[in-house]
């Protein structure tokens, strides 16, 4: 039985871990290979690499950065940040990537989508939205939720899929931060009006939410960070706990 | 032992080489037929759309080179499918070593399969030492369907071929390269071939 993931995310800034309240405030939380590798040993499923630099460098560094994780970690991955070519995907493949996201780079040119699937595959196409509600309405943001678009997150999320994502992490905005739980009615929908994998984002604070965003969200995995990083959360307790819930998990 | 993993432009194959690197042997990519031909292992990997990868392999002549292998080789993913007679794919003519056609998952359930399933029905050395219903990394919109060359069986809404094997030709759905320890083992046993 395919079973739902367990997805740390490692905020990269100049080769470094970093997480952010409400994506301000970052905090470092150590080195990334050593703590993708130590995720890798306690059950992660999967890990999520988000680079938030914006120096010269930035692209050599995190090629370097895919190639040491892909060295030492026997689990996939997914990188994202800043990712807005052909070009730049095929360097993280080549360099040991199993996925990547693209987010920012979609919105302002949907065709992207369609040229990264028809060259690489769906499956390693993963598309990020980050959103939060306006007026009762979901809206899709960019430049780490600062910028408003004029997209609505489920009618952008149908239009990805149509492109060719392979699947989609959904940060909700609001929640991200809040430690209050993930924002389960919009991944409902989203997974019901949807026929890809939906990742979890945003709101993850004690393991009751991963069972909920799970059972009511119908979320596909689950992402966090600071909960892992700061070690509130164990990821072997984590799963124990989804077990005796009855939610089908890797153990 | 030489380990040559055929480097046909097809996506991610720094981790297959890293894995092989974890249970510590060295592999070399190569394009090259000639130097395939001298191989004791050949990896075969994929990730990418079937039939630009196709398109490659016929363009380095490898296309017809793998059907003639006589050494252990063994095809990941994308190149486990390749290695059948054809994929809905882009309507991809296949290699043909395994007479079986792969198709895509219906709608009943989410495509692609992201993520980690399940294994049984052991039918090949590769899973030696390996326990019914193991976890393993399956990214992937087509499959095999049941046949005579199943190797092992994965339920995702239907029951299909997570692996294939027909004499020195060995494919898996799933990447070893991902699977964590199990995957790692399942690596060892074909180089083990």
């Amino acid at each position: 039985m395919l079973t739902k993931r367990i997805v740390p995310c490692l905020d990269i800034k100049n080769g470094r871990t970093v997480k952010g309240v409400n994506f301000v405030d970052l905090r470092d939380a150590g080195d990334p290979v050593e703590l993708a590798a130590i995720y890798a040993k306690t059950g992660a499923d999967e890990l999520v690499f988000l680079d938030i630099s914006a120096t010269e460098e930035r692209r050599k560094t995190l090629a370097n950065l895919v190639r040491n994780v892909a060295e030492k970690v026997n689990i996939p991955f997914t990188v994202g940040g800043g990712i807005s070519s052909v070009e730049d995907v095929d360097v993280l493949l080549q360099n040991g990537a199993d996925k990547v996201s693209v987010n920012s780079s979609a919105v302002k040119r949907p065709e992207l989508i369609n040229e990264l699937s028809a060259k690489f595959g769906s499956q390693c196409i993963t598309v990020a939205i980050d959103a939060k509600q306006i007026n009762g309405q979901w809206i899709v943001h960019l430049v780490g939720g600062k910028v408003p678009t004029e997209l609505n997150l489920f009618d952008w999320a149908k239009e990805v899929e149509s492109r060719g994502a392979g699947e989609i992490l959904f940060t909700s905005m609001d929640n991200d931060g809040t430690k209050d739980g993930f924002a389960n009615k919009a991944l409902a929908r989203l997974s019901t009006e949807l026929n890809i994998p939906i990742i979890a984002s945003g709101g993850a604070g004690n393991m009751q939410h991963f069972v909920d965003t799970f059972k009511e969200g119908k979320s596909d995995a689950a992402l966090a960070a600071s909960v892992f990083h700061f070690k509130e959360i164990g990821i072997p307790e984590l799963k124990e706990k989804l077990k005796q819930e009855g939610i089908a998990v890797r153990i | 032992m030489k380990i040559i993993i055929i480097n046909y432009g097809a996506g991610n194959i720094q981790s297959i080489k890293f894995a092989i690197e974890r249970l510590g042997y060295t592999a070399v990519l190569s394009d090259n037929v000639e130097e395939i031909q001298t191989a004791d292992k050949v990896i075969f990997p994929g990730v990418g759309e079937a039939s630009s990868a196709m398109k490659k392999l016929k363009e380095s002549g490898l296309d017809t080179l793998i059907p003639q292998l006589k050494q252990p080789v063994l095809g990941i993913c994308l190149g486990m499918q390749l290695m059948c007679n054809s994929t809905e794919e882009g309507n991809t003519e296949g290699l043909g070593i395994f007479n079986v056609d792969v198709v895509k998952f219906n709608t009943s359930v989410k495509v692609p399969q992201i993520g980690w399933n399940q294994i049984r029905d052991f039918k090949s050395e590769i899973f030696n030492n390996i326990k019914v219903d193991s976890y393993i990394y399956l990214v992937h919109s087509f499959y095999a369907p049941i046949c005579e060359y199943t190797a092992s069986v994965t339920d995702y809404g239907i029951n299909y071929s997570s692996a294939l094997q027909k004499n020195n030709f060995y494919g898996t759905q799933f990447h070893p390269e991902k699977s964590s320890d199990v995957g790692e083992q399942i690596l060892e046993n074909f180089l083990k071939l």
